[in-house]
């Protein structure tokens, strides 16, 4: 399985990381290689198989609806890159 | 100091021979000396070690105190520190002070253990050699031309050198085992669930789990004891009860099955085979039963594992946006230029690779063809487990399939790279507890012996490996230049 440079620019911005031409291409050979390698799965039918999502297949616990934690905003904004009246900064995004 | 076992230690610490504070300074001097050698440690925490060290002093003074009150410990860089920096091995949290404690940390804690410092560690754990850190790659005690193992390569290096009496450690491949195997120290992977995942950090939330890296399976079973257990914050943590795993090292082995899986034989090099016979001979002098077993499916595990783990990583990274936390890029000119510039200089090359095949697997119209498949073959291996484990107790085979390799060797080439977890992965994929444990050395480089154990049967797994160490020294080696 082989992917494109558009097909590689396409999935690195749907991933949100920038990636420049000469970085696209050498993501075009690592990542190609990589799918033929998994594509070692194809080998066996598992049609008949249901998908394991959970290692011990067990169910997410449920717990009360009630309040456990406490607002920390301070602690946490204190290592924020920008922040404002207790807000958190990002560029302008609507003009 | 450095060349006893936590056992050692802490007998020494209650018959008053050192305390803490001495025992601490000890590694602190120790780390000192040989750090600059190996990059084992990502940050020092000095202050803190002396400041619970005097803690754990005056506990012991008035007679209280756990078993392990007063020996230091050090955490790999992925778990979660109240105050001090966790970078995961990234750029990308070079500036996180986390604003909380991992329950893991957190347990050592409250038992007194006194905290060197955080170990370096393959970019957010993603890496078999410790090549992808930030900080730099960590070198093999053994051999200074030679990887550690990775992911966690600082915390096996540490441990191996006689930095720290022991580490913790994380596993989603093979990140606990593959660096034990190649730095010549005991590590155990835990059942998934088995110890919290809370202050984590996380990778692929269905794989990971944290475990301890020590110098015997002794030290094992007392930091595990310490580590192991239920947690709420932990929506997968596992209500199960912990054993006494102390009380369970000196079981007889006589009649215990150890099963042979035939692929991990059949394609192992024969030097690697030799040194793996030669503990199977223990065994049976200690009375165990061999037979061979199957594992039919275990050659798919790798290719599996390559779907899902990075599917996993491509939705869990996604929280490092340069809004909240971490590294953010300068002068972004909009949000989008902000996202992409943050996420492209603070991640690294091996990083961004497995968000990229993650995402692509995850994309409109690829899900069944991956992510689905790779969870059906997940299931097939699983199964694989399950019906070995209807004829034996416990399963024995190579932990990696060379001794440590060299630095830069496979660096360029990922598939190469994955391949160095062969006979770690598909234990992860199942969810099952594994250890590796020193079995001898091949061109002055030790070899690992990987046991694997049913779930939540890590007491079986350490009595097996316990009673190994009991009748062998190999664990008990120093690398040269490190004694």
């Amino acid at each position: 399985m082989a992917l494109s440079v558009e097909e590689v620019t396409r999935i690195a911005y749907l991933a949100r990381i920038g990636i420049g031409s000469e970085e696209a291409a050498r993501y075009v050979k690592d990542l190609s290689d990589i799918l033929a390698f998994v594509a070692q799965m194809n080998a066996v039918d598992t049609s008949e198989v249901e998908p394991m999502a959970h290692p011990l297949d067990l169910p997410q616990r449920l717990r009360e609806d009630a309040v456990t934690e406490h607002n920390k905003r301070e602690l946490f904004q204190s290592i924020a890159p920008q922040v404002e009246a207790g807000l958190y900064l990002v560029p302008k995004v609507i003009e | 100091m450095h060349t006893y076992t936590l056992k050692e230690l802490a007998t020494g610490l209650r018959a008053r021979h050192y305390s803490s504070r001495e025992l601490v300074r000890h590694f602190l001097d120790r780390i000192a000396q040989h750090n600059p050698a190996l990059n084992a440690f990502i940050t020092l925490t000095e202050e803190v070690a002396l400041a619970q060290a005097e803690a754990a002093d005056a506990r012991l003074a008035r007679g209280e105190g756990h078993w392990l009150t007063g020996v230091p410990i050090a955490h790999k860089d992925i778990f979660c520190t109240l105050g001090i920096r966790t970078s995961c091995g990234s750029k990308m949290l070079d500036n996180f002070l986390a604003p909380y404690d991992a329950t893991v940390v957190a347990k050592c804690q409250q038992v007194g253990m006194p905290l060197l410092g955080k170990l370096n560690m393959d970019e957010f754990a993603m890496g078999s050699s410790n090549e992808t850190s930030f900080y730099g790659p960590v070198k093999n005690p053994w051999n200074l031309a030679c990887v550690p193992g990775g992911s966690s390569g600082g915390s096996a290096a540490a441990v191996a050198a006689g930095l720290t009496p022991a580490a913790t450690g994380t596993d989603t491949g093979g990140s606990i085992r593959q660096p034990a195997a190649l730095c010549g120290i005991t590590g155990l992977k835990p059942t998934y669930g088995r110890v919290s995942r809370w202050g984590m950090i996380a990778f692929a939330s269905s794989l990971d789990q944290g475990g301890p890296m020590a110098r015997s399976a002794e030290d094992c079973a007392l930091l595990l004891q310490v580590m192991a257990g239920f947690d709420e914050k932990d929506s997968t943590s596992v209500d199960v009860p912990v054993p006494d795993y102390i009380a369970g090292l000196n079981q007889s082995l006589m009649g215990m099955r150890i099963g042979l899986p035939k692929e991990f034989f059949d394609q192992l090099d024969s030097a690697m085979a030799r040194a793996l016979e030669e503990a199977i001979a223990e065994y049976r002098k200690l009375g165990a039963e061999i037979i061979e077993i199957s594992l039919p499916n275990i050659n798919l595990s790798v290719p599996a594992y390559y779907v899902i783990a990075p599917c996993e990583c491509s939705s869990n990274l996604a929280r490092y946006d340069g809004v909240r936390y971490g590294y953010r890029c300068q002068n972004p000119k909009d949000l989008k230029d902000l996202y992409l510039r943050t996420r492209a200089e603070g991640f690294g090359a091996e990083v961004k690779r497995r968000i990229l095949i993650g995402t692509y697997a995850l994309s409109a119209g690829y899900y069944d063809a991956y992510y689905l498949k790779a969870q059906k073959i997940r299931r097939l291996i699983a199964e694989d487990f399950k019906r070995a484990f209807e004829t034996v107790d416990v399963l024995l085979g190579p932990t990696t399939p060379t001794p440590a390799f060299k630095l830069g060797e496979k660096l360029g080439d990922p598939v190469a790279m994955y391949l160095s977890d062969i006979f770690t992965i598909a234990v992860n994929l199942a969810g099952l507890p594994a250890m590796s444990i020193p079995a001898g050395f091949l061109d002055g480089k030790p070899v690992g012996m990987q046991l694997i154990g049913n779930y939540f049967e890590e007491g079986k797994l350490l009595n097996v490996a316990h009673q190994y160490q009991r009748v062998t020294d190999w664990h008990r080696k120093l690398p040269p230049g490190f004694a």
